[in-house]
């Protein structure tokens, strides 16, 4: 193929990357740097380490991985195995699989009903969130909420759902705060599939389910990782429980990015704290390799 | 394998009549062609066929089957889409098994019979390509195989050649038509292209507007259409319409001032007839029809030479006669050597003559 003469000489073309590349360096890079040094250090805001921080070697890393009692609540692998409960229900049961539901159910369909849905969805999806917070607490309160007041008219009682069913009512919180995204991008997704694809199978004699299986996700299945990359990226470090539960109560809610926020900002402890968001970046690392892999992979088509 | 009934087919689309009463009777084993304008409802129809569009109203009868309310896959049919519709995420060998597939045909059986397919087209080794690895031709061939593959009662083609090039498109026409025949199966065919319905269709139908205007063969309707609307809409260069005045006392037509004698006119007695109420009448003549000179001859029209477009076999000389263009198609080895005026004499024993509300007098 012919090469084409730039526009620009490489020159006034760097000119132009320079501020992009500031800004950069400053909010991204310099950080990224500066939190790895610190993950070797016992630098804290107060006392003697505040002024002169030491090097640590690897001390902060082994703490995190101190597996005689890191199960335990409050502790990094407590926090590691309640985040990895919420990504799974929130963002693949929940999210990605609700919203894919919920975009193939009303697929080629309209009416007040998918309007009304969508309508539903989208706003829970726009309102800010600490207003969705703290209209989701006053909605599960015990004794004044309105789901219990739903569910105690129903018969099935008056459970305190911040206390007994932490987990899953954040967990149910994530969920219905999220959908909206992977619901849009499916719907749009599925409204680029040629009418006349499911109309050939319709025609050779498919089931509903035959159309699904063999057209309706093959074609999606881009979709449906990047999807899967964003939205659990996103879920693993959503720091919005922090206005539900705060964490509590004793951790049971306590993910990661909360985890790392009580060591770093409320223990003061910054090496600790810099060694976690090493390790959660490490964590992401590898979910989105895994992702782009799968991704690379079954793109060999298009 | 079964011919097909429409019996008073309608399908609204809101106040519109998208399809209107459309009564057709397809036989057994036959390739019947729907042709028209886009938007005159042939589309709408072949859905309505397959089972894609609910009927508003009237009835479909597949065989002796009435199948106006079964699901497409209840209805023992093969379609073909403009678009193709081959999955781009499987080889050709499951694209046109995929029929046999949901079937629930075994695995075996089903490489066997796509093979077939394939090899009747052509296309059998390509087998484990995927769509995006083959050209326009083989795709629509391949589209071709997936409707054949599971021995269908009726096929259905949606505008099947319109993505294919001029070239690969006369091509196309070859084997559609010689499969047909081969397979034998009741065929309806949906087109916009007038030499693609002429060449391949035992019958075609001409809609407009949703109604069906004339059926019948091929040569049947080009040689006798029955409205300027069909006239206008078949052959290529279409029919010449012109407008003109009965006159009943000197028994002949005039078209821009030239008097055309109607002495030997076969249909005078219904001109007669017509004109009774209207004297205004539009006269169709084809292209073939009309003999051109450079000087003055008896009975005919004259005008100015617009242009010469001479196309191998034949050339078509267009004349301008007060402003509009009238063809005239010379079956010449030379480009035809005219200019300036020149005079046009219609052959009388191929004249038709329209109400010019459009349908046919005489």
């Amino acid at each position: 193929m012919e090469q084409k003469p730039p526009i620009l000489s490489w020159q006034s073309g760097a000119l132009f990357l320079v501020p992009a590349f500031l800004f950069i360096a400053v909010f991204l890079l310099f950080p990224f740097v500066w939190i790895f040094y610190l993950s070797f250090t016992n630098q804290t805001l107060l006392g003697a380490n505040a002024a002169n921080p030491q090097f640590v070697g690897f001390e902060n890393y082994a703490r995190l991985f101190d597996f005689d009692s890191w199960l335990n609540r409050g502790q990094f692998g407590s926090a590691l195995f309640i985040t990895a409960q919420f990504v799974i229900g929130s963002a693949l049961i929940g999210q990605v699989a609700l919203g894919l539901a919920l975009a193939i159910v009303f697929f080629r369909r309209k009416g007040i009903l998918r309007e009304l849905v969508y309508v539903l969805v989208i706003f829970a999806w726009i309102i800010p969130d600490v207003v969705v917070a703290f209209s989701w607490v006053a909605f599960l309160n015990r004794d004044e909420g309105t789901f219990n007041a739903i569910l105690s008219r129903l018969g099935f009682g008056r459970p305190d759902w911040q206390l007994e069913h932490a987990l899953l009512s954040v967990i149910l919180f994530n969920t219905w705060r999220g959908t909206a995204f992977s619901m849009l991008l499916f719907s749009s997704a599925l409204a680029t599939i040629p009418p006349s694809y499911l109309e050939t199978a319709e025609v050779a004699g498919a089931s509903a389910f035959q159309k699904l299986r063999d057209i309706l996700l093959p074609l999606l299945q881009g979709h449906i990782l990047t999807d899967l990359i964003l939205i659990t990226l996103w879920t693993f470090n959503t720091f919005s429980i922090f206005l539900l539960t705060a964490g509590g109560p004793a951790y049971r809610t306590e993910v990661v990015s909360i985890y790392t926020y009580r060591i770093a900002f409320q223990f003061f402890d910054f090496g600790q704290g810099a060694a976690i968001a090493v390790v959660v970046m490490l964590i992401n690392l590898a979910l989105a390799l895994i992702y782009l892999i799968l991704l690379r992979r079954q793109s060999v088509y298009t | 394998m079964s011919g097909i009934q429409l019996d008073r087919l309608s399908k609204h689309f809101g106040s519109v009549a998208a399809v209107d009463e459309v009564t057709l009777q397809i036989q057994d084993g036959e390739f019947f062609a729907l042709l028209g304008p886009s938007g005159c409802g042939k589309t709408t129809t072949l859905r309505m066929i397959a089972g894609l569009e609910k009927a508003t109203a009237g009835t479909i009868k597949i065989g002796d089957r009435d199948v106006t309310t079964l699901a497409p896959r209840e209805r023992d049919i093969a379609m073909v889409f403009q678009d193709y519709a081959l999955y781009p995420h499987m080889n050709l060998l499951d694209n046109i098994g995929y029929p046999l597939k949901v079937r629930g045909i075994p695995r075996a059986e089903l490489q066997q019979r796509v093979t077939e397919a394939a090899q009747s087209l052509g296309i059998d080794h390509l087998l484990n390509r995927r769509p995006a690895q083959l050209s326009g031709g083989q795709q629509q061939r391949a589209a071709v195989a997936r409707a054949i593959v599971h021995h269908a009662q009726v096929f259905l083609f949606d505008e099947p050649l319109s993505n294919l090039d001029a070239k690969l498109r006369v091509e196309a026409r070859g084997f559609l038509k010689h499969l047909q025949r081969q397979v034998g199966v009741t065929t309806v065919y949906v087109t916009h292209d007038q030499a693609e319905a002429m060449a391949l269709a035992d019958h075609i139908a001409i809609m407009e507007q949703g109604k069906v205007v004339q059926m019948g063969p091929p040569l049947e309707v080009y040689h006798r259409p029955r409205t300027t609307f069909v006239a206008s809409f078949l052959g290529s260069p279409p029919m010449n319409l012109l407008r003109g005045q009965l006159d009943l006392a000197a028994r002949q037509v005039r078209v821009n001032n030239a008097a055309i004698s109607l002495e030997q006119f076969r249909g005078w007695d219904r001109l007669v007839e017509h004109a009774q109420q209207n004297v205004n009448v539009v006269m169709g003549i084809r292209p073939e029809h009309l003999t051109i000179a450079q000087h003055e001859i008896p009975q005919s029209l004259t005008g100015e030479v617009y242009a010469i477009q001479p196309l191998g076999a034949e050339s078509l000389v267009i004349v301008q006669i007060k402003g509009e263009p009238v063809s005239v198609r010379l079956f010449t080895d030379d480009t035809p050597q005219f200019s300036g005026r020149v005079w046009l004499a219609p052959d009388l024993q191929r004249v038709f003559f329209y109400h010019p509300d459009g349908e046919l007098i005489a």
